[in-house]
């Protein structure tokens, strides 16, 4: 960066400081978006969840996208990831795998504090690292199971977008819609789930597969065939006791896996 | 069960949470008059507690002269009930907790008593009546109810009443049902007598309390598409004296007063409440920290009441742009919201009371403390509901939470603040200053006792 013998001037060491802060609030943000979607995951057990609750970590999350939308971030991850299918994939995208130009970027260590926006200090907390941990290497049906029942309503729309290749690079986000899209998953689990047959094609086709099996949580996490201690409760877990995950893997190897977690929670 | 030479082995310290949980307390409400105070817990039963009658017992307005009388009533267990059951939902392959959310008593129009307590469905209507004489001396019965072998009947006798111990009866006298498809978070009893509201999450339906089968519809906040929800109904409640009022609250932060004459469904406000968010203050958390967890009514009618995270705030229904007084209730918690986040503990709703007067106000915080307002002075204090630290008849002391600067004895610090140890439910007497508080699985009554040498009132406490 500087040629040999060059001193370091002041200015620089200030806007270092400058760029260390917005990394560090970037990625503080960051961990927040991806705290809030597990929790609106797992906010489904054998009662229905709290819609107040629902409804607020929905918000947070629609507040982070548009923030990260309007200071350009979130086209940076699209980018990073060299996909951006529909827009609502986006939502999704970035979400469970935390993109590896940011980590890059910042280039500081897998654990760190998550602070508040106003700058608390809490307990360090490993997010990124355990989301991006979270393999489904026993393929799509299995990494199905881990997500909460609610979410399998999505099951047949992934397998039919499957094997669609993102390859268009560089659309414009609009994560309003992604939002939108999200915060349909997580509502509509507030509505009947199992439709009346013939009321509506796209309904039937979701619930058509659906298995009553996905409420047993036996059968959610048997169904996690990889390490047992990735599945979304250990990963609450995890994130709560402070716990860095054993595996270390890269994201980059995990990403068409957890593309398709993307895809159940957008829904696309 | 039948694998005992395995038990050794089992954990069991999730049975020991499991039978404890149904005992949480989730609702405290004074009747009327402050006689009768019930209970409601996660398990679905209600526990109704009576004050003992002392003899000369003076009436609030004499307190200099108590010295001879001394102490109020203690309040004993009067009836337990349960009032509700684990249900299903088969349309959602759902469970339905039996937990109570709320309990509304109706004002005393005979000798019965009666209230409504209600779960996340179904509202019910219990007629709670004493019994004391019982009939004997039936001809065809004998004293046990048997039919009596007719051939040992040989004279006629008339039945009389004797009395017995009292019984109290506890019966369902009206089930409420199928009137909510979201989950019923207030119920209020209307001043007019023969209604009251329930409010779930997205609805407002109004009851007649004699008619079962129907309700009114009189607010609905559902989005014609789920997508866009963004807020939901957090509490609601009637005027205390004008029957066509009732006030709703938001998760936004947001108060609507309503009036029904204006409209069957009162989905436009008559007026809205509204604090204007600080742009300096703005975080990720500003929108959950305002969600307004409880609303109430001042006794004049005039203020309401209202709690979200971090404050109490009043306001005066001739004033929608802001409320008239703001109290902190446990700001040092401001800078820990992420960790409150990230543990739930920001999502917990806290109730509020007024006093009789109106002139303080009360609530809960963590860490089994609760903080009481008195709005003439605008000063808070700090009280405790522990066991351990509040023996029967001890005169509670006012703790601090140490923020900084010189700290004293018996201060606590933030970090050292119990998050599972919530204050979240409470009642006031409606007219004497004996306040109720919940605390997980125990009840603390304490009452104000006026001590003959000073002016000032200490509260003397009563754990059940």
């Amino acid at each position: 960066m500087y040629s040999k013998g060059t001193k370091r001037k002041f200015y620089d060491s200030v806007d270092a400081a400058t760029d260390n802060k917005a990394a560090l609030y970037s990625r503080q943000r960051q961990s927040l978006l991806d705290m809030s979607l597990i929790k609106l995951q797992l906010c489904h057990m054998l009662v229905e969840p709290n819609m107040c609750r629902s409804v607020l970590i929905a918000n947070t999350v629609r507040h982070i996208q548009e923030e990260m939308t309007h200071d350009g971030s979130w086209q940076l991850v699209t980018e990073a990831f060299g996909s951006s299918g529909p827009s609502d994939h986006l939502v999704a995208t970035e979400v469970l795998c935390r993109s590896s130009a940011l980590e890059q970027q910042g280039g500081g260590p897998k654990l760190y504090s998550v602070m508040g926006y106003d700058g608390c200090r809490e307990e360090e907390v490993v997010t990124d690292e355990a989301l991006c941990s979270v393999t489904f290497s026993g393929g799509a049906p299995s990494l199905l199971g881990t997500i909460d029942h609610c979410w399998d309503r999505a099951e047949l729309r992934m397998a039919a977008v499957e094997d669609r290749v993102i390859k268009d690079s560089g659309s414009e986000v609009e994560s309003g819609e992604g939002a939108k899209t999200v915060m349909g998953q997580v509502f509509g689990t507030f509505e009947i789930k199992n439709g009346a047959p013939g009321s509506d094609p796209a309904l039937e086709e979701l619930f058509s597969a659906v298995d009553a099996s996905y409420y047993d949580l036996d059968t959610m996490l048997t169904s996690i065939q990889s390490t047992p201690k990735m599945g979304p409760y250990n990963l609450l877990d995890s994130m709560a006791s402070s716990h860095g995950p054993t595996s270390n893997s890269s994201c980059r190897t995990d990403l068409s896996e957890l593309d398709h977690i993307m895809e159940i929670i957008v829904g696309s | 069960m039948g694998e005992d030479t395995e038990s050794s082995k089992v954990n069991h310290s999730f049975l020991r949470d499991y039978v404890t949980e149904a005992d949480v307390i989730s609702t405290v409400e004074f009747n009327h008059t402050g006689d009768l105070l019930a209970t409601g817990d996660k398990g679905g039963r209600v526990v109704v507690f009576q004050r003992e009658t002392v003899v000369g017992h003076k009436p609030k307005g004499e307190l200099d002269q108590v010295g001879e009388t001394g102490e109020s009533g203690e309040y004993n267990v009067y009836s337990t009930f349960q009032s509700h059951e684990p249900d299903f939902d088969y349309l959602k392959s759902l469970e339905i907790e039996e937990k109570i959310n709320k309990i509304r008593w109706l004002p005393q129009q005979n000798a019965a008593h009666f209230l409504l307590s209600t779960n996340d469905k179904t509202i019910k209507l219990w007629k709670v009546s004493e019994r004391d004489k019982q009939p004997e001396g039936y001809n065809l019965k004998d004293e046990e109810g048997r039919v009596k072998d007719i051939s040992t009947v040989t004279s006629l006798q008339v039945p009389v009443l004797r009395p017995t111990d009292l019984m109290v009866e506890v019966r369902p006298r009206r089930v409420f049902s199928n009137g909510h498809t979201y989950h019923v978070n207030s119920i209020s009893v209307n001043s007019d007598g023969e209604t009251y509201l329930s409010a779930d999450d997205l609805r407002i339906n109004m009851w007649h309390l004699g008619i079962t089968d129907r309700s009114f519809n009189i607010v609905d906040i559902k989005p014609a598409n789920m997508e866009e929800l963004t807020e939901v109904i957090t509490a609601a409640e009637f005027h205390p004296h004008h029957c066509h009022l009732f006030v709703y609250s938001s998760s936004k932060g947001s108060l609507r007063l309503c009036d029904m004459r204006a409209s069957a469904l009162c989905d436009r406000h008559t007026k809205l409440f509204e604090e204007p968010e600080d742009p300096g203050s703005r975080s990720f958390f500003s929108e959950i920290v305002s969600s307004v967890s409880d609303v109430k009514f001042s006794h004049n009618g005039r203020y309401l009441l209202t709690r979200d995270y971090l404050t109490a705030k009043v306001w005066d229904l001739h004033m929608e742009k802001g409320p008239v007084e703001t109290y902190q209730v446990h700001d040092y918690l401001r800078t820990k919201l992420c960790s409150l986040y990230e543990n739930d503990c920001i999502f917990d709703k806290f109730e509020c009371v007024w006093n009789s007067s109106d002139s303080v106000i009360m609530t809960g915080a963590y860490n089994s403390f609760f903080r009481m307002f008195d709005r003439e002075t605008g000063r808070g204090v700090t009280l405790e509901a522990w066991r351990e630290t509040s023996k029967p008849r001890a005169v509670l002391r006012t703790r601090r939470i140490y923020t900084g600067g010189k700290r004293r004895r018996g201060d606590v610090g933030v970090d050292s603040l119990d998050f599972t140890k919530k204050i979240l439910h409470m009642a006031w007497h409606p007219e004497e200053n004996i306040i109720a508080i919940a605390s997980t699985n125990n009840l603390y009554i304490f009452q104000d006792r006026v001590s003959p040498d000073t002016q000032d009132p200490d509260l003397g406490s009563n754990t059940i």
